[in-house]
């Protein structure tokens, strides 16, 4: 009864998060009629961290600042910039703090860089770790010292049978 | 082999340890300004409501050092820092422009000024926001220092406080002015 219960429960929570769709702040009076360019506006947008929340993208969030970039975008587009430009036209003013992906330069090297680096080390120490184990366990173990074997003999009292 | 085994976790740990320590109290949630050290951006604003005077990039390219407060009456930090920006004007001795921040009323920014009194050389009004975003405008209040050129040569972001008034602005600009 109890196991029906919560099968039940498991199935009502997928099925909440079936319903759930992502939440966006984009309000109906922003969206531009041009579906084409709505969408160029919207992956933008998604790119573009609000600096007021920081960790929502001006896509997400309903600060006010994220408003009027959102329309900002919007408008540098029907005037005819490219993605880049627009982009490019916001970090001019808030620096690359804006964008949500960093870009690869000198100063960003550490950052895109050292998850590779960092890989890299740690196959190497699992191929160092697997080829060590991998040498102990060829050479077996290791048969015992003359004076081990008289010790285990006299302890076994085999001696004279076995010579 | 052994000994270095050993010793390069607490190096590692001993340096990350140091960067954070480096770290604490510092604010990771102010952003430097994309602007340092470039040109004030192009702006041409109107005068609050029953004012002559509006005010325009070449207010603050006149050949002398000048404050730029972005403010807003619906901002409380800046009721706060608004006694210390009267105090900039005063001991200063350069302009102190005001940026008057997206008033739901333009008579709103006016109001405030009527009653806390009013430090600025010339306040010009930004309803839209939009030579706020052209200044890397993300929090009010915000200061930024000028230079006789219009290059934007300091940013503060947050309410000025009695220390960022004595510590930062006052001798940035005193520096400035040579």
């Amino acid at each position: 009864m109890i196991r029906r219960n919560y099968s039940l429960f498991a199935a009502f929570v997928i099925l909440l998060g079936l319903h759930a769709a992502p939440a966006f702040a984009v309000n109906p009076d922003e969206m531009l009629a041009d579906p084409k360019l709505e969408d160029r506006a919207r992956d933008i947008s998604q790119e573009l961290r609000c600096l007021v929340c920081q960790n929502q993208s001006i896509d997400d969030s309903d600060a006010d600042l994220a408003r009027d970039l959102r329309i900002l975008v919007r408008e540098r587009l029907v005037a005819g910039d490219s993605n880049e430009e627009v982009i490019d036209y916001i970090v001019e003013r808030y620096g690359d703090y804006v964008l949500l992906n960093p870009p690869l330069k000198p100063e960003t090297y550490i950052l895109w860089v050292s998850p590779a680096v960092l890989a890299f080390l740690a196959l190497i120490a699992v191929i160092a770790f697997y080829r060590r184990k991998q040498r102990e366990d060829g050479a077996g173990p290791k048969s015992l010292s003359a004076q081990e074997q008289k010790r285990l003999d006299e302890i076994l009292g085999t001696s004279q049978d076995r010579s | 082999m052994r000994f270095w085994i050993a010793v390069i976790p607490l190096v590692l740990f001993a340096a990350l340890a140091g960067v954070f320590l480096m770290n604490i109290g510092k604010d990771t949630s102010v952003v430097p300004s994309a602007l340092l050290d470039k040109p004030a951006p192009d702006f041409q604003l109107p005068p609050l409501p029953g004012r002559d005077r509006g005010l325009s990039r070449a207010d603050i390219s006149k050949g002398e050092v000048s404050v730029l407060n972005v403010f807003a009456s619906w901002c409380i930090p800046c009721r706060a820092e608004h006694p210390l920006i009267k105090r900039l004007a005063r001991e200063a001795d350069v302009p102190v422009y005001g940026l008057n921040y997206k008033e739901k009323d333009p008579q709103d920014g006016v109001n405030w000024l009527d009653e806390l009194g009013d430090p600025y050389t010339a306040v010009g009004m930004d309803l839209s926001g939009r030579t706020g975003i052209d200044f890397g405008v993300y929090g009010v209040p915000e200061t930024f220092i000028i230079d006789g050129s219009g290059q934007i040569r300091y940013k503060h972001v947050g309410p000025v406080t009695n220390e960022i008034l004595e510590e930062v602005l006052l001798p940035k600009i005193a520096e400035l002015k040579g």
